[in-house]
């Protein structure tokens, strides 16, 4: 079980309070209507997979309902870091 | 004559307190301090089950955890039944009635014996994968038999009286183990400040200090122990839990730590006491101090009763005062074991030989052996033992020197018991639980903790620090490297000194050769619990299973409750000879929680009966209650299913309701349904955005009711939203999926739109709802309001602020059931209150109370879908026939509209939802049934679409239902047939899906 560090809540919390929302970083397409049915398809569909660094979002769901980002190692279950929507991860997959 | 194998003093027993146990239905003595298994063997009780397999005689092996064969039944009565206890582990108690687990009719009579004596060719691995695959039908009668012959214990057929407990904690340092090593960690960390938790599954403390004649810091090994458990006690940082196993070890150090408060007391707790009490600990660092266990070597006939592992013989000895025989022979590959002979020697029995599989032995241990006049038999081995319910005898030969075949002639000695040691294995189970792999050590013959990303120490004969002086060391080092990562300064801590005796090195032996191949050897057991013979793994190597972890599966090494802690290194080592590789090259498997078993007890804790999970009730539940409602769970909510009168079957209340409402007045406590209060200047912008229809327009005191999509343009909610001020608006979501709405649109405004000032805030609990529904709902209403409710001023998809029965409301005017309908909130607290006063004044119109069931049937005789039940992920609007609520010209592009555009979504033969009339109308379709067009096509007919909603319509005097077909819509008039189950082939047709004023004028007065 996780230990989650939130960073609106500043606060290393139990993972029960949370839920895991995906993979970080997938932009919604700003012109949907524009989109070939494969782009929409890719948007909507298509997840990485990785064996290693991975980008997720996390939702405070039982504590301040905010959503956030969390950089993971999928083989070890390391938490790399944590950072707020809109931010950036500083630890990348090589 | 009772207890003849105990001593007349010596151990951790108290011979002043005598205990009476039941062990297969006849009453043994033992001792306080005595387990199960020490309190058998000193009644010199060979026989404890037959094996899982073959049905041999199986007695016990070891002294703690890693037993695999004394696996007993507990309970004196039929609700306290315990399966998987470990005999070794089991403090005996005053009443305790145990049972053999397998052996069927009984263990010394058994019927199974001789499958195993005749069968021993005919049972390979694999034997069950062979044999009981064909015929397929026949399984299930060979489940029955297997079961019956197999099986380690059952579960109680009555409920558990006892009370469980579950514990969250945190601590600095976790100490696992109480043995040298953890006891120094726990000291020093202590000393240094820090929060400790030690926890050790034994009742006592001490680890392998417990059963040993070493002395330590000048006394006793146990005086020492005391005086550091008396320290740990009295310092309030340091949480001491004996008896309590380390069961699991976690991602990010949580671990979960299994305390049995009261299971050495009595069959179940007494008084209302907490039998058992789950710890769930997340821990800044881990000390690992697990110990190690002795590995038995593998040779022929192992398994006869009599033949153990050396250090559980001296065990039995020094910690219970137990002489497990009368003639022993010692097999080793090391000096360690030395202590077992001498131990034996020492308490007055006979000392057959010891057999040491090395050419020279040398050291003080062997020479205190040899002092003692014991006969060392050198540069040989036990090749295998006779006797069949109890060891008679042994053959000795010598073997080569690196161990793989007999070099001379056989000698037999006698002999009843045969203590053996391979060497010691680290108990490394905890360190692989988060994903460590172990890694192979040459020096230690064993393999260690590999690499971790845990916050994790290791201390003592886990790193294979056998020696007590060389764990002490560790265990305080351990104990000042949490302190300085916790930022903690260091502490002086004194290693007491100890008196042991320096080994000479061991040799590397597993599996001992025999004079014969090992396929046609007696029987050379590497894993007891599961029946894996040497030349069972020979066999699966040889049948191409080279990976371990599928000879593991192949041959089920390993598996069971002791979870392969006696057999899986010497397996390995079998399978790597085989395979003429290393034991590196050959791998382990991984081992995974839970290191011992553990009760559901336990795990359920108090999660359980009223408090499994939460129930949610509305503010007139006991109104209901009171009005014998039948419930229906929807989510957490308890609703009102339908509210039969007495003597009514369900059919005949649900037609009362249902003709009551379209007839006169019914109500529905619709409190359920989520409610979220949506503010600020974007959330018009907002809602145009999640829901598929136009927003913009909706001016304040107006209601619309809107479709929520998926991405993919699917359905997966709807509901009312209403417009309570420029800036505000109250959005209904259905009962089930509140919480999932309001996080979606949470996630969208949080991720994609941040831009937009919107807030949402769950208000589901706030409002009492109630809905009157029918042509008399305005008459009653007005008579407990002063607003103006009429046809022109209040009008449909209308809402007002009003006061009714004298409480501030929000009274909305939508229709679920195509009736004039009103729908009243009020503040929860008023909920009963405004409830009430509604059937005061309702008797005249015969207000009728109805629950969800009548919601469905008058919904569907509209055609109005329930999302979740019409809907399931796999329909977008215009499947539903619901293109009015989609406005494909809004300057956003909503959620789903680009999804349902895709070239799969406006196909026209996609399955529609249609109405569907039986040709027989007293026919009603079974929810779930699949259509067909051509009734008369070969079997597998194609599928065209299933019924979702099914009901008797009491209004229309015949069933109704909605269901799907493809291209549907464009069907009507169309027939398509339904084959039941049970062979008929209902006719139907195919129509609107509107079965009951499709203009909608009874809403409209």
């Amino acid at each position: 079980m996780f230990y989650i560090y939130c960073p609106y809540c500043g606060e290393h919390r139990e993972e029960e309070e949370f839920h895991s929302h995906g993979q970080a970083h997938i932009e919604r397409p700003a012109d949907p209507d524009s989109c070939t049915d494969e782009e929409w398809g890719n948007y909507m569909f298509f997840r990485k997979n990785p064996k290693g660094i991975h980008h997720e979002i996390w939702v405070h769901a039982a504590g301040c309902r905010k959503f956030f980002n969390v950089t993971r190692n999928t083989v070890t279950y390391e938490i790399k870091e944590v950072y707020k929507m809109g931010e950036q991860p500083k630890v990348v997959a090589e | 004559m009772s207890q003849k194998n105990r001593l007349q003093s010596g151990g951790r027993i108290d011979r002043s307190k005598p205990l009476t146990f039941t062990y297969n239905g006849k009453q043994y003595e033992g001792f306080a301090g005595d387990t199960l298994a020490s309190a058998l063997l000193a009644n010199g009780v060979d026989l404890i089950g037959r094996s899982f397999k073959y049905s041999r005689p199986r007695g016990i092996v070891a002294a703690g955890a890693e037993e695999p064969n004394a696996v007993m039944q507990l309970g004196a009565t039929e609700a306290t039944q315990v399966p998987n206890v470990r005999a070794t582990q089991q403090e005996l108690f005053s009443g305790l009635v145990s049972s053999s687990t397998n052996g069927w009719p009984s263990v010394d009579n058994d019927v199974m014996g001789l499958v195993g004596k005749v069968g021993g060719k005919m049972m390979p691995p694999g034997f069950y994968y062979k044999t009981f695959m064909f015929p397929q039908s026949m399984w299930e009668t060979y489940e029955t038999f297997i079961r019956k012959a197999a099986g380690l214990g059952r579960s109680p057929k009555e409920y558990d009286p006892d009370i469980y407990d579950k514990v969250n904690q945190h601590a600095d340092v976790v100490v696992v183990g109480a043995g040298p090593a953890g006891l120094l960690a726990a000291q020093t960390a202590a000393r240094g400040g820090a929060r400790v938790i030690i926890a050790d599954e034994q009742n006592e403390f001490g680890g392998s200090l417990l059963s040993s004649k070493e002395s330590v810091d000048g006394k006793a090994a146990h005086a020492w122990v005391a005086s550091v458990v008396k320290e740990l006690e009295a310092n309030e940082n340091v949480t001491v839990l004996p008896r309590s196993t380390v069961n699991g070890y976690h991602d990010h150090n949580f671990l979960t730590i299994h305390e049995r408060l009261t299971d050495h007391v009595a069959d179940r707790a007494p008084n209302g006491q907490v039998r058992q009490r789950y710890h769930r600990v997340r821990a800044k660092w881990v000390v690992l101090a697990t110990g190690a266990h002795e590995r038995p070597l593998v040779f022929g006939n192992n398994d006869v009763p009599g033949c153990m592992v050396a250090n559980a013989v001296s065990t039995y000895i020094n910690r219970y005062g137990v002489v497990p025989g009368n003639e022993l022979v010692l097999m080793t590959t090391n000096d360690n074991a030395y202590r077992t002979a001498i131990d034996w020697h020492d308490a007055g029995r006979k000392v057959q030989a010891i057999v040491d599989t090395r050419k020279n032995p040398t050291g003080a241990l062997v020479e205190a052996a040899r002092e003692r006049g014991i006969t060392v038999i050198a540069g040989s081995a036990v090749i295998d033992v006779q006797g069949s319910k109890r060891v008679t005898g042994v053959s000795v030969a010598p073997i080569s020197e690196d161990g793989s075949k007999v070099t001379g002639s056989v000698k037999k000695l006698s002999a009843d018991t045969v203590a053996s040691s391979g060497g010691w294995s680290p108990v490394i189970h905890l360190s692989c639980h988060t994903g460590s792999k172990p890694v192979w050590n040459e020096e230690v013959l064993g393999f260690l903790p590999g690499k971790t990303v845990q916050k994790q120490l290791t201390a003592g004969a886990i790193n294979g620090t056998f020696n007590t002086a060389g764990a002490l060391e560790e265990g305080k080092k351990a104990g000042l490297e949490a302190l300085e990562k916790l930022g903690l300064s260091a502490v002086e801590v004194a290693v007491p000194a100890t008196t042991e005796q320096k080994e000479s090195k061991p040799m590397a032996l597993f599996h001992v050769p025999h004079t014969k191949p090992t396929s046609q050897a007696p029987k050379q057991f590497v894993d007891y619990q599961n029946d894996v013979t040497a030349a069972g793994i020979e066999l699966a190597c040889r049948e191409g299973f080279e990976s371990i972890e599928h000879v593991k599966r192949y041959t089920a090494m390993g598996f069971g409750t002791d979870q392969g802690k006696l057999g899986n290194i010497n397996g390995m080592a079998v399978a790597a000879k085989v395979l003429n590789q290393s034991i590196p090259e050959t791998g382990t498997t991984i081992f995974r929680p839970n290191y011992t078993p553990i009760t559901f007890g336990a795990i359920a804790g108090r999660d359980c009966g009223d408090l499994f999970d939460p129930e949610r009730y509305s503010a007139m539940h006991k109104w209901h209650l009171e009005h014998g409602a039948k419930f229906e769970d929807v989510g957490q909510w308890k609703r009102p299913w339908y509210f039969p009168k007495a003597g009514e079957s369900m059919q005949q209340a649900l037609d009362r309701e249902c003709l009551a409402t379209r007839e006169s007045i019914g109500i529905l406590d619709a409190s359920t349904l989520g409610k979220i209060d949506i503010q600020g200047k974007d959330a018009r912008e907002f809602l145009g955005r999640v829901y598929s229809n136009a927003w913009a327009k909706l001016p304040v005191g107006k209601c619309r009711y809107g479709l929520m999509l998926k991405e993919d343009g699917m359905v997966f909610d709807d509901g009312v939203t209403s417009c309570l001020a420029e800036n505000h608006f109250l959005m209904t979501t259905t009962s089930g999926g509140a919480a999932t709405v309001l996080t979606w649109l949470e996630f969208y405004h949080q991720t994609e739109w941040p831009e937009l000032e919107v807030y949402f805030t769950s208000v589901t609990d706030h409002w009492a709802t109630m809905t009157i529904s029918g042509p008399n709902s305005r008459k009653l209403l007005e008579e407990l309001t002063d607003a103006d409710v009429s046809k022109d001023s209040f009008k449909f998809m209308d809402w007002k602020p009003m006061t009714v029965a004298g409480v501030p409301a929000r009274v909305f005017r939508i229709s679920f059931t195509g009736e004039l309908s009103f729908e009243i909130n009020v503040q929860a607290n008023y909920g009963l209150h405004v409830w009430e006063k509604l059937f005061e004044h309702g008797e005249k119109y015969d207000l009728t109370p109805y629950g969800t069931e009548t919601m469905h049937i008058l919904r569907a005789e509209k055609g109005f879908i329930i999302a979740g039940q019409d809907t399931d992920g796999s329909v977008h609007p215009y499947d539903l026939g619901m293109g009015w609520a989609v406005s494909m010209n809004k300057p956003f592009s909503f959620i789903g509209k680009r999804g349902m555009q895709r070239e799969d979504c406006v196909r026209s033969d996609r399955k529609q939802m249609v109405g569907i009339k039986t040709i027989d109308p007293n026919i009603v379709l079974p929810e779930g049934a699949q259509g067909v067009f051509d009734p008369t096509a070969p079997i597998p007919m194609p599928m065209v679409g299933h019924i979702s909603s099914s009901y008797w319509s009491a209004c229309l005097g015949r069933s109704i239902a909605l269901g799907f077909v493809k291209g549907g819509l464009d069907k009507m008039g169309e027939k398509v047939y339904y084959p039941l189950v049970d062979g008929r082939i209902v006719e139907a047709e195919i129509c609107s899906p509107i079965f009951l004023d499709p203009k909608g004028e009874r809403q409209n007065v």
